[in-house]
């Protein structure tokens, strides 16, 4: 199978180039991170994240063919050749296929992701119906790969004022809960032209997510509770 | 001079274990690092699905004393009592904490923690299925791994995100003093000196070339512990999992078989009918991957070569895979390319756990032989999680005490820190001959010229040990894996890197992380070859039977001259009465 593949040292390099390779392979049954592996054994310098193997750990998000996904879970006999695998667009590189994840986890981080509740603690779980909890699904499964967020055009225009998909993903998932008492806080944090707003509804995101989740869903729910907020 | 940071306490690894810690300590105020090789989600916790064991009862009736019985029988014996006990008393506590941090639990109509039957989980010490397993769908440790990081954002804990623990600097005394680390992207080591330091870095089911276990899973911990001098415990003793998608080695939760779903062979029998009477698909895992084996050996298993069984699960309908197994639906169609709502999974039992590691007390301490007596601290140094031996999995671990054991023992250690940090108020001066030797086994990989390629090695140990350390073991088989294993590690002075560059250099890490694998791999085989008995994981066809009387006892295995010692198990628990060691039917 033939690749073309990102490469960039900055030790060395100029500016970054595309190298070919060739690499034999059946690829029935096999994943693109199988076929990255074994070309690592060729050339020692390809350099790539990677843990799982498996799409949990979020690891090995990069730009296939022009799309975002995880390398461990795309399969690789449905890809075009020669494939062309890319770091993801729009943060720092660090090396090859290794990407600066600071602003995107700065982010992150921004939205407070963690629950917020102030009552003293019961000495057993604080109770939850199904219904309640079935209101988290879609949200907490996010495995920070990024993919979202570096294929949002909104992203690469203002990649250090808009929170992204995956972080307005995480504040909906805080505000869906029903063990957490800081909606307000959080909504008055998002209502800001750049922070939410700059969402167009493009939905790159939802077209990438490796699991299937819907962050312009959320971002739309984040919004409508700030409208009915205002009624 | 190399450069150095100064904490009260350094954790060493990001996944539940080391989290957990980093937040008792920083609740205390304490300076404390958390150093790890990936971001702290990529960490290999957040593969666990099934589940997390505490006796809550929500579904049916149950008590620690049950578990404590389940877990202590699951260990074939070899459990430490009295560390079983601490983590059975503490489990309910733990996970009634991991809610309040917000980890979200499935529920039950009456709005508390959903519960699902595991694998040698009983009521009343060996009777019905208890439902004992806190779930969140099949994503139990992503849920839970990813809660206690959010955690430490909310307390603010110091990480070292992709920085590689090179070494733990000790002093002529023995006292820990931190550890020296490789940023990985900038390529340069540091020193991050600290009062305490924690061990939280994970398996290395990497020595073996069909895992269920992540690419990083390269028991760097132990490798660590052995350079410092310290024996490992119990290496023989590691877990198949009896459900890995054949082929692609990813794990399929045993929550599956606890909701319902069971295996059969090549004639659509559910074998597990004869092997376990009462327990059937849900006996413990040495005793399901067992079965599996001799299904498969006898001529009983699946497809064209006749080398797997299958997993059904189909009969549960739709809508319960949907709601409780998602996961295991995306990984099946995935890698076994099936969908289970229909046609059943292939699967083959997959090296999964480590039940040995660096031995450790209850409190996490590290501890080995000395002068003194035989199971004496080691000032500063902790261990927790999979790279520890407390000994709470023993011989066999039970599915869903894993998790457990992450956040019990990772609080735990974190209080005795903070103790320790207190009656050591003061760091001690800086052991440069320790640093030195540090720097000179980084710069060995500087060296150019002819030689083997990292890749290569890695994969003849991988192979090596699949085949003479796997389900069946035989003295020769033995015996020829450690002749052929000391030839093998005497090869990686010829290993070269062709890549000389500093910033990212992944390459370079692969190379670190092959000494680790080849130090864990010695020890396993060593260990293994030793043991003439059949205890939980360790199966010997040429010794079939349990032995008491020579070997109810752990294994330390120190490296230097693979030396074998031994240690009495820990048969008294910390209130109740002992539970003797008797034959073990599921």
């Amino acid at each position: 199978m033939r690749f073309s593949i990102y490469r960039y040292n900055p030790e060395t390099d100029a500016k970054p180039t595309m190298q070919d390779y060739e690499l034999d392979i059946e690829a029935e049954g096999k994943m693109l991170l199988d076929a990255i592996l074994l070309l690592k054994e060729q050339d020692e310098s390809l350099s790539v994240r990677r843990s799982c193997r498996e799409g949990v750990c979020g690891s090995d998000g990069m730009n296939i063919n022009g799309k975002n996904g995880l390398a461990c879970v795309t399969p690789l006999k449905d890809l075009k050749q020669p494939i062309e695998l890319r770091p993801l667009p729009g943060l720092p590189v660090i090396r090859d296929l290794i990407v600066d994840m600071s602003q995107f986890l700065k982010h992150y981080r921004s939205v407070k992701p963690y629950l917020i509740n102030v009552d003293p603690e019961p000495e057993i779980e604080r109770l939850q119906s199904p219904e309640d909890r079935e209101q988290l699904d879609g949200l907490y499964e996010c495995i920070l790969c990024a993919c979202c967020s570096t294929s949002c055009p909104s992203f690469w225009w203002n990649p250090d004022k808009f929170v992204g998909p995956a972080g307005l993903l995480q504040a909906y998932r805080f505000i869906a809960d029903s063990r957490d008492q800081a909606t307000n806080e959080r909504l008055d944090d998002l209502e800001d032209p750049y922070r939410l707003f700059r969402c167009h509804s493009i939905m790159n995101c939802v077209e990438v997510c490796p699991k299937g989740l819907n962050p312009t869903r959320a971002i739309g729910k984040i919004k409508e509770l700030l409208v009915k907020r205002t009624v | 001079m190399i450069a150095k940071r100064t904490f009260d306490a350094v954790i060493i690894g990001g996944g539940g274990a080391g989290l957990r810690a980093a937040l008792q300590l920083a609740h205390a105020d304490l300076k404390v690092a958390v150093v790890s090789k990936v971001f702290p989600t990529r960490s290999h916790t957040v593969s666990a699905q099934g589940g997390i064991a505490a006796s809550l009862g929500n579904v049916s009736e149950d008590n620690w004393h049950w578990h404590m019985y389940d877990t202590v029988k699951g260990s074939d014996y070899l459990g430490d009592q009295d560390a079983i006990e601490f983590m059975c008393r503490g489990a309910n506590e733990a996970v009634i904490e991991l809610e309040h941090f917000g980890m979200p639990f499935d529920r039950l109509e009456n709005g508390k923690i959903y519960q699902r039957p595991f694998g040698g989980m009983t009521q009343d010490y060996g009777g019905a299925p208890a439902v004992r397993t806190c779930a969140v769908a099949d994503r139990t440790g992503h849920a839970m791994l990813h809660t206690l990081y959010q955690r430490n954002i909310a307390a603010r804990t110091h990480f070292f995100e992709e920085y590689f623990a090179l070494d733990l600097v000790m002093d002529e005394e023995g006292y820990s003093q931190g550890v020296v680390a490789l940023g990985i992207e900038s390529g340069e080591p540091i020193f991050i000196e600290a009062r305490a330091t924690i061990l939280a870095t994970g398996g290395a089911g990497r020595i073996f070339s069909a895992t269920t276990n992540a690419l990083i899973n390269t028991g760097d911990g132990l490798g660590m512990a052995l350079r410092a001098g310290i024996p490992l415990e119990d290496m023989e003793f590691w877990q198949f999992h009896p459900t890995g998608v054949h082929g692609a080695g990813v794990l399929i939760t045993e929550g599956v078989r606890g909701e319902g779903g069971y295996l059969v062979n090549r004639n659509g029998e559910r074998f597990m009918e004869r092997y376990a009477p009462n327990a059937k698909d849900l006996a413990s895992r040495d005793v399901v991957s067992r079965a599996m084996a001799v299904e498969i050996f006898e001529g009983r298993g699946c497809g064209k070569d006749s080398d797997h069984v299958l997993l059904k699960l189909d009969h549960l309908g739709p809508e319960v895979i949907q709601q409780r197994l998602p996961g295991i639906r995306e990984l099946a169609l995935k890698f076994a390319h099936v969908d289970p709502a229909t046609d059943p999974i292939p699967v083959v039992p997959t090296v999964h756990y480590m039940m040995g590691g660096i031995p450790t007390n209850l409190h996490g301490q590290v501890v080995m032989p000395t002068a003194t007596g035989p199971e004496e601290a080691v000032p500063g140094l902790y261990a927790i999680g999979e790279c520890a031996c407390v000994s709470v999995h023993g011989a066999n671990r039970l599915g869903s005490n894993s998790l457990l054991d992450l956040i019990v023992f990772g609080r735990a250690a974190g209080n005795d820190v903070i103790e320790y940090c207190r009656e050591n108020p003061f760091l001690r001066p800086v052991p440069v001959q320790a640093l030195e030797r540090i720097a000179a086994r980084l710069a060995r990989w500087d060296r150019t010229g002819e030689g083997i390629t990292v890749p290569e090695l890695r994969e003849e140990m991988r192979k090596t040990m699949q085949l003479h350390c796997g389900v069946f073991r035989t003295e020769a088989v033995l015996q020829d894996g450690v002749k052929k294993m000391l030839e093998i590690a005497a090869k990686l002075p010829d290993v070269v890197l062709r890549d000389q560059s500093k910033i990212y250099n992944t390459g370079r890490i692969e190379a670190l992380e092959l000494e680790n694998l080849m130090a864990v791999a010695l020890a396993t085989m060593h260990s293994a070859a030793a043991r003439q008995e059949s205890r939980g994981a360790h199966a010997r066809d040429d010794y079939p039977a349990r032995d008491d009387n020579a070997w109810l006892k752990h294994s330390l295995y120190f490296s230097d001259a693979h030396r074998l010692d031994y240690k009495p198990v820990r048969l008294k628990p910390l209130t109740v009465e002992a539970f003797q060691p008797k034959a073990r039917v599921y």
